[in-house]
């Protein structure tokens, strides 16, 4: 593996480019698998086009620490830096709608906070539209009808518990996320839920659900080795 | 051997993959077209969007244009749709397919690009590429595609 060159952002911390490429790549491979089953047509070009955004950045980011086919293909779960958050199943489309917004209001954060980084400052502008996308579903959901808010909720409840840790390495990403993620619940009529954290991802100890992940993205790849997308 | 003024106005004339209409002049994704020290040419070009799936497809056009060219891909500074040349937009508007604006607000309407109509609703952010967005027409009824400004 070669040592990277990392220059220090606004906050005074470095990207860091091997758990930020696997949280691009594992949420990536998360979205793919929508293809054929999203709600609408639109849908599903649409979050086949996020996930396309994110592959883009999970490589370019990834290329940093070696070849990025190894990286992506040989690692076990274990050796993956990604957060705990973007490994969660897609469950029903709030699932999906409401760990996007969590997820892609702190990447948005952290990429603005990092325009020294080539990724970062081509990266944050697609990620804004990611975070309105994600914004404007969790509005349309939130204020929908009863059972996509009760879904809403749900989803909510069981994705907050994995948000403490996106902010391990760098606390000061906390108050500009609340505040939009805060301000988007609140205008959703949807509550901020009071639960436990769970964190463990950047040090390679995941939830059960990324091996599974794994199995199925590296399967062709451990089956075939060398084969090239 | 090419000219270097010539080799920049072949690089300049490969049609975009995903939208055969543009150039990649006109979508100025061609950044430089340089000599290498060897004396060959090296086209130097930057993705519309970072996962852009038509990058491979762009570099075996240009190799094929510009035989013995190598092509440099660099992600800085940032394409920006405010890069698509006047022609381009004109191009874009004869095709159906609404230019962007000025690349600052998300929440600009387009104008229909049949009637010309300001009224235009957005029907999803996400089109056939990431570069492009769904709207319809309140007016005319026409559904078309607009580039989102970047
Ligand atoms: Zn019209």
């Amino acid at each position: 593996m070669t040592e990277p060159v990392e220059g220090t952002g606004k906050h005074g911390n470095p990207l860091n480019s091997l758990a930020i490429g696997d949280d691009c790549l594992v949420l990536s491979h998360r979205l793919a698998e929508w293809i054929t089953w999203a709600p609408t047509l639109e849908e599903e070009v649409a979050l086949a086009n996020l996930s396309l955004d994110l592959l883009g950045q999970a490589r370019a980011l990834l290329s940093r620490h070696g070849d990025e086919d190894e990286l992506a293909y040989l690692r076990d779960p274990g050796e993956f830096r990604n957060c705990l958050l973007v490994e969660q199943p897609n469950g029903d489309f709030a699932h999906t709608v409401v760990r996007h917004l969590l997820y892609t209001a702190f990447l948005f954060e952290l990429y603005g906070g990092h325009p020294e980084d080539e990724v970062a400052a081509k990266g944050v502008k697609e990620i804004a539209y990611h975070r309105d996308y994600a914004r404007v579903w969790t509005l349309r959901l939130g204020l929908g009808t009863e059972e996509s808010h009760r879904r809403m909720t749900a989803a909510l409840a069981d994705l907050w518990p994995y948000t403490g840790e996106l902010f391990e390495d760098d606390p000061g990403l906390r108050a500009p996320w609340d505040a939009f993620v805060g301000g988007t619940l609140r205008e959703a009529s949807l509550a901020v839920p009071e639960t436990g954290q769970r964190t463990g991802g950047r040090r390679g100890e995941h939830t059960e659900h990324l091996a599974a992940l794994l199995a199925e993205m590296q399967s062709l790849h451990r089956e075939h080795p060398g084969a090239r997308w | 051997m090419v000219t270097l003024e010539e080799a920049r106005a072949i690089a300049a004339a490969v049609p975009d993959p995903e939208l055969p209409v543009l150039t990649l002049g006109d979508l100025g994704i061609l950044r430089d077209v340089v000599r290498r020290e060897d004396g060959g040419i090296e086209v130097v070009i930057t993705p519309t969007y970072s996962g852009c799936p038509a990058m491979d497809a762009i570099r075996d056009d240009l190799r094929r244009a510009l035989p013995g060219a190598s092509v440099r891909t660099v992600l800085s500074p940032p394409w920006t749709t405010d890069w698509i040349t006047e022609e381009g937009r004109a191009k874009l508007r004869e095709h159906g397919i609404s230019p962007p604006g000025r690349a600052v607000a998300l929440t600009l309407s387009p104008r229909c690009p049949r009637c010309r109509s300001p009224r235009t609703r957005l029907v999803s952010r996400y089109g056939s590429t990431a570069c492009k967005a769904l709207f319809t027409c309140t007016d005319c009824l026409e559904p078309f595609e607009h580039v989102k400004e970047i």
